[in-house]
């Protein structure tokens, strides 16, 4: 019983990480049908950033605002001058411009910053909490509840708001949503200023557990995006369960049967899912009309 | 007509006069030439660039004090961005255009295997920066290599373990290249040393939880020591995770994690951590009786003064590459014949670097012993040696 509680809490420390990260494709999804494969690079740059502006001398609450106000400037540039010159290609050549500005970050922060680990202290020290004969950090709580407000703060705002529902109608039919009045650079532009400032904020906080450097976005994006598949992508609770299940699928596989093919075990799963269910679990069913 | 022609003469006279001026210097100083190629950028660049500056810096001092037996070296340095094809092409221009009369560098094993056959055609001696056993098992006529290797670091840790009496061990090794390479050589020597490996678990090179694995090995009946062999984040990690779930048993982790990141990574889960390391590492901790201390802490103080960086063992291999190659020509009596040179090399006695103390022959192109490396352990956030003698 112990084992089993030890699995599912290590389970549920990489899920909530993937979950954070998968939370960040969300709304420019929603936005513009792009899946933003820079979007490890934002997770990337607010742990970094908090770590070395931190080391500056400046306080580290201070640190983690300046840092995620920083990665929200990279997302809007990026926006601005790499996506919106594209404006009317196709959904796939968007995604190829942020493959490549995925390459860009990684090379600017290795300069910028530098090639080795760094790590950030946890929010509330790194003594292990006992449960049922299994020990779990507090920093992985931390994170799953930061997943859980951004979740609701997302949802609230795509359902509940006007710009929300904006950003909706934009994603749906950029052409009517121009003709109705809505500024759809603008609500573009925004989606990524916001999924940007998500990302530095799943980066601060995954930072005392992943620990981070200049390259660790390539494969958190990796695992948030299979994390945002299986949820349905473009649904926020959807990478939430995406992510909680990847990461215990994860766990579960390599304590019970190997931990070399953890990873396969995980995907395999995942394959199955979206075979029987291609939107992914939460994701709508959605028709292409030709 | 004859204006023209008059012309052309001045021409050709000033053209003379120019390559008079340039090529002058250079034929009369006869340079040696001491080709390399590194990854100075890519993935391996943190290996490379030290390696590189090291390099430059003590090929200059080397002339600053008038060369080896009065001629003076030129470094030519090519980067090849830890891409095994761009070594080969390099070690090809360094042979044929180039023409240097011994080659010191590949930071990879990948790029030095891909060198290894160019050099041994051309008969050129080659000494390697790589970790990798296949560059110099089995032996190749004109391969030498400065770093330890995998296995050396397997047996300091399995005779420490023995003189703790713990025989019955656990591994958690990465999936990456040196993990795998460290696992497979340890599993190899353990009977040698009478250790059993009762468990083994991996993790993948991004994981950032190891707990089920640890719970695995935690759970295994009878285990007495833990050994994580990795590299990178990963080692940092199975610390913390190793002390969240509160297990007894000491950790031994390997070389690949010998340095003062580990401990800022892992924090204080770090302290009782054992693991091997070079002498360079803890430069200021050695005993004034130890032969290594002034050389070690000379080349900390050149290199930290020169680079503001600080110290790795990387650049410690390239040191001492380097100075076993000057240091062969002086008995060889230059550069001039390359056979004599490798035969030189190749007799290399008593040679106190960086890295441990070199004693090269016909069946050993490494030279070191386990002497090389020292079992430290951490204590309050600091490295600590552990005595040769006793436990």
């Amino acid at each position: 019983m112990a084992e089993f509680l030890q699995f599912a809490f290590s389970g549920l420390t990489v899920g909530a990480v993937y979950a954070l990260v998968a939370l960040g494709f969300t709304l420019i999804y929603n936005a513009s049908d792009v899946i933003n494969f820079a979007q490890g690079e934002f997770v990337m740059i607010g742990g970094l950033a908090t770590v070395f502006i931190a080391a500056a001398g400046i306080p580290l609450p201070l640190a983690a605002l300046l840092a995620v106000v920083a990665a929200t400037a990279v997302g809007l540039a990026l926006y601005r001058f790499a996506i919106e010159p594209a404006r009317g290609a196709s959904a796939v050549s968007l995604i190829m411009i942020t493959i490549g500005a995925s390459i860009f970050l990684r090379g600017a922060a290795q300069v910028i910053f530098d090639k080795r680990y760094h790590s950030l202290p946890p929010l509330f020290g790194d003594t292990p909490i006992k449960f049922g004969g299994a020990a779990i950090l507090p920093q992985s709580l931390v994170v799953l509840a930061g997943a859980l407000v951004i979740v609701v703060l997302l949802w609230t705002f795509i359902e509940r708001t006007l710009f929300g529902k904006a950003v909706l109608a934009t994603a749906a039919n950029k052409l009517a949503a121009r003709l109705v009045g809505i500024d759809t650079r603008r609500t573009v532009g925004f989606s990524f200023a916001v999924s940007a400032a998500i990302g530095a904020i799943a980066g601060i906080l995954i930072t005392p557990i992943t620990l981070t450097s200049y390259n660790i976005g390539t494969l958190l994006a990796l695992k948030g995006f299979a994390a945002a598949m299986l949820g349905g992508i473009g649904s926020a609770l959807g990478a939430v369960i995406g992510g909680l299940l990847l990461g215990l699928l994860e766990a579960f596989s390599a304590g019970y049967l190997s931990s070399q093919y953890k990873d396969a075990v995980a995907f395999i799963v995942i394959l199955v899912v979206l075979f029987a269910r291609p939107q992914g679990l939460l994701g709508r069913a959605t028709v292409e009309r030709v | 007509m004859t204006s023209c022609s008059l012309f052309s003469v001045k021409r050709v006279a000033a053209a003379a006069v120019v390559i008079a001026m340039v090529g002058a210097p250079s034929v009369a100083l006869a340079q040696i030439k001491i080709g390399s190629s590194l990854s100075v950028t890519g993935p391996a660049s943190f290996l490379g660039d030290p390696e590189k500056k090291t390099l430059e810096m003590y090929v200059d001092e080397i002339n600053k004090k008038g060369g080896i037996n009065g001629q003076k070296l030129e470094l030519i340095v090519y980067d090849d961005g830890g891409d095994a094809n761009a070594a080969r092409t390099f070690a090809t221009r360094l042979v044929e255009d180039d023409k240097v009369a011994a080659v010191i560098g590949g930071t990879t094993t990948g790029a030095t295997m891909a060198m290894i056959p160019v050099f041994e055609e051309a008969q050129v001696p080659f000494i390697s920066l790589a970790g990798g056993i296949p560059i110099v098992e089995p032996v190749k006529k004109w391969v030498f290599k400065t770093p330890h290797t995998d296995k050396m670091a397997c047996e300091k840790i399995f005779a420490d373990l023995k003189k703790r009496k713990l025989t019955k061990i656990a591994i958690i090794s990465g999936t990456g290249a040196f993990g795998k390479s460290m696992h497979n050589q340890c599993v190899k020597i353990a009977p040698k040393y009478g250790i059993t490996i009762a468990h083994e678990e991996t993790y993948g090179p991004g994981d950032s939880d190891m707990t089920p694995q640890l719970t695995n090995i935690k759970n295994t009946p009878g285990i007495q020591a833990v050994l994580n062999t990795g590299f990178g984040q990963g080692p940092a990690i199975v610390t913390r995770n190793y002390r969240q779930l509160a297990i007894p048993q000491p950790l031994y982790q390997s070389h690949g994690v010998a340095s003062k990141q580990y401990i800022q990574l892992a924090g204080d889960a770090a302290n009782g951590v054992r693991l091997p390391a070079a002498a360079l590492l803890v430069a200021n901790k050695l005993p004034n009786s130890d032969k290594q201390k002034p050389v070690v802490t000379g080349y900390t103080k050149a290199y930290e003064g020169k680079t503001k960086q600080d110290v790795s063992t990387f650049g410690g291999h390239a040191y001492d590459a380097l100075m076993i190659l000057t240091e062969a020509a002086k008995r060889a009596g230059g550069f001039k014949d390359k056979a004599k040179l490798r035969d030189q090399i190749e007799k290399t006695k008593g040679f106190i670097g960086t890295g441990g103390v070199v004693n090269m022959s016909p069946t050993n192109h490494v030279g070191l012993d386990q002497s090389a490396f020292r079992m430290l352990e951490i204590k309050n956030g600091d490295w600590v040696l552990v005595p040769e003698s006793g436990s």
